[in-house]
């Protein structure tokens, strides 16, 4: 078998374990995925009137940069994930084991998959119960959906890094809510902007901007918001698909690396 | 290629502690070796390089003819491992854990899934077979882990301390199942801290302590290494002790131990019965009292305290500054003892 379907024949096997696990402690799913939907209607409700957004209610417009906020942070259950894999004597019995090296990591990634679609479902859902509907079509839609969850595969991969690095589920939380926050705020998630000074272009090439605008655009929720000019968010799905190469590029080499690291110790 | 398993010069450092100082052992195909020696010593260091699990500093590793640090990858198809924690996973039931082995081995998924079927049985654990691993009492686990180990049938099979926390009808079961894998040619490292245990499966004994290997051989080289039999007798009155120590220390090769508080005098004697007879007669002729006296064979207890200076589970009781109490194990043992 070649090193790549390997990978991914372990990986599945790996991935169903934590499946199984997701499965028999549904508490953990339930509870990641109760705040987006407490960030959708505090948002909603909190701010919805004081942000004026022209041609779309705020609420509708919210949606796209609530969805990439839960991709961004549901990537987080990644880390913790693989950060408490390493804790655990289960790692031995995977190191000793004639499987691909970087398999407990693609497996780890890939149900992650499954959670962020629950969360995302959960979110749209809703989300059509603020007043959040699709104003494009099926298949305009579809790929927004996808878009998102192929960032947040990206972003698992980033967190993935962070966790074996750490290796405590408690530093994960933490550490990744202290870049999250900022990167998510200092961007179009939550409001049209401009931001003041140098915020605004680090709002404009910030990755977070893109896939938000791209969402909205996906589901006609941009209203009547000039278009931007800038080329990462004239661009969207192309600056997005960027950005999701080089995060791949960068993130999968580094986490196998530091997986064959960190379970050295 | 006669030996399955060889180290030489491996050398393992944490930080300032030297876990391992230079170890060589050798284990011919189809062997079982007993990896010996108080905690600290070095078993698990030494275990966990030949699984691939841990880089040595310095020294060569081969298993299956194989280079272990050139060619991890090889030599974990051909390996199995039951650690000294159990590695298994609690959310998983026994039989997943089991399929999952078999899958990462690349049994196929009917071979996986009929191998975990057997095995189960195999470790009295079918009727749990099917609750999450969580539920499982400690020895429970450690079988569950033992019988991932054996999922691919591997030609080489490590087990650190494969029967700690068994009841000892699993204990036995446990020996039978390794004495019928050694039969059926697998080779066997094994390390432990029970030396009826290390006697009744090893062919081959290495004792190590403070990383280094201290004795070597069979269990009965080793016996027969400390001296061949021994006297041990315990007397009425502790006024006579050394009185009857003067009289022993006259028929015996080496020292006499003297056991003060027990009133027990000990000595590796070579004469067997004849001897016995002579100290008792010279003892009776002293109006010395006995509650008790025997001719014993060495056992590895004996060897072990006369190589260390200690008894293994004296120093597992009240481990020195140098051997660290493991936080893992002793954990699980309150657990069960809780149970
Ligand atoms: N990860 C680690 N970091 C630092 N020191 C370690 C580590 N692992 C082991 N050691 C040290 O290396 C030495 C050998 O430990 P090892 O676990 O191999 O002993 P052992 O013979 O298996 O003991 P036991 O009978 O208690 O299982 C000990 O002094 C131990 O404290
Ligand atoms: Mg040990």
């Amino acid at each position: 078998m070649s090193s790549v379907a390997l990978a991914l024949s372990d990986g599945a096997v790996v991935a169903k374990r934590n499946l199984i696990k997701i499965k028999r402690v549904p508490e953990v799913l339930i509870w990641t995925t109760m705040s987006p939907i407490m960030f959708v209607l505090l948002f909603a409700y909190v701010f919805g009137s004081n942000i004026p957004v022209p041609g779309v209610s705020y609420r509708e417009f919210l949606m796209g940069g609530i969805f990439v906020q839960t991709v961004i942070f549901g990537s987080t259950f990644t880390g913790a994930g693989l950060a408490e894999d390493m804790t655990k004597g289960i790692i031995d019995r995977f190191r000793s084991l004639p499987m691909a090296r970087s398999a407990v990591l693609v497996g780890r990634t890939a149900s992650d998959i499954f959670y962020n679609a629950t969360s995302i479902t959960l979110m749209s859902l809703t989300g059509l119960v603020v007043g959040w509907r699709i104003r494009t079509g099926l298949i305009e839609g579809i790929g927004g959906f996808l878009l998102l969850l192929l960032f947040a595969y990206a972003f698992s991969w980033v967190m993935a890094y962070v966790g074996l690095k750490v290796s405590s589920v408690e530093v994960v939380n933490n550490a990744s809510f202290m870049f999250i926050m900022p990167l998510t705020f200092i961007s179009n998630a939550f409001v049209p902007g401009p931001l003041p000074g140098p915020l605004q272009t680090f709002a404009e090439w910030n990755p977070v901007s893109a896939v938000a605008q791209a969402a909205r655009e996906a589901f006609g929720n941009t209203g009547t918001v000039p278009e931007p000019t800038v080329w990462s968010l004239d661009n969207p799905v192309a600056y997005t698909l960027i950005w999701i190469g080089i995060i791949l590029a960068i993130f999968i080499p580094l986490s196998v690396r530091q997986y064959n690291k960190a379970a050295n110790r | 290629m006669t030996h399955m398993i060889r180290t030489s010069g491996l050398v393992k450092r944490y930080g300032n502690v030297l876990a391992l100082d230079g170890l060589d052992l050798v284990v011919p195909k189809g062997a079982v070796l007993g990896l010996l020696g108080p905690n600290g010593a070095g078993k698990t260091t030494a275990v966990r390089i030949l699984t691939t699990l841990l880089e040595p500093d310095e020294g060569a590793v081969e298993v299956a003819g194989l280079n272990v640090r050139s060619e991890p990858d090889k030599v974990r198809e051909r390996i199995g491992l039951s650690g000294q924690t159990a590695a298994v996973d609690e959310h998983l039931t026994g039989f997943e854990n089991l399929d999952m082995v078999g899958r990462l081995y690349h049994l196929g998924r009917k071979r996986s899934r009929e191998r975990a079927r057997e095995l189960l049985g195999r470790f009295d654990l079918a009727e749990a077979g099917d609750r999450s691993a969580k539920t499982y009492s400690g020895g429970m686990r450690r079988r569950l882990d033992l019988a991932a180990a054996l999922v691919a049938e591997p030609e080489v099979l490590f087990l650190d301390e494969p029967t700690t926390g068994l009841d000892p009808r699993s204990r036995i079961q446990m020996w039978e199942t390794i004495q019928d894998l050694a039969r059926g040619g697998s080779t066997v490292l094994l390390t432990t801290q029970y030396m009826e245990e290390a006697d009744r499966l090893a062919d081959d004994i290495v004792v190590i302590d403070r990383g280094r290997k201290i004795a070597e051989g069979t269990p009965d080289e080793l016996k027969t290494q400390i001296g061949g039999e021994r006297i041990e007798s315990v007397l009425a009155t502790a006024a006579d002790l050394h009185p009857a120590q003067a009289i022993l220390a006259g028929l015996c090769v080496g020292e006499v131990q003297l056991d003060e508080q027990a009133r027990r005098l000990t000595a590796g004697v070579t004469g067997g019965a004849e001897v016995l007879k002579r100290f008792l007669q010279r003892l009776a002729d002293a109006n010395i009292a006995v509650v008790d006296v025997g001719l014993h064979r060495p056992t590895l207890d004996d060897v072990f305290l006369s190589l260390t200076g200690h008894s293994a589970e004296e120093v597992a009781e009240s481990p020195d500054g140098r051997s660290e109490p493991e936080a893992e194990p002793t954990d699980t043992r309150e657990k069960e003892a809780v149970r």
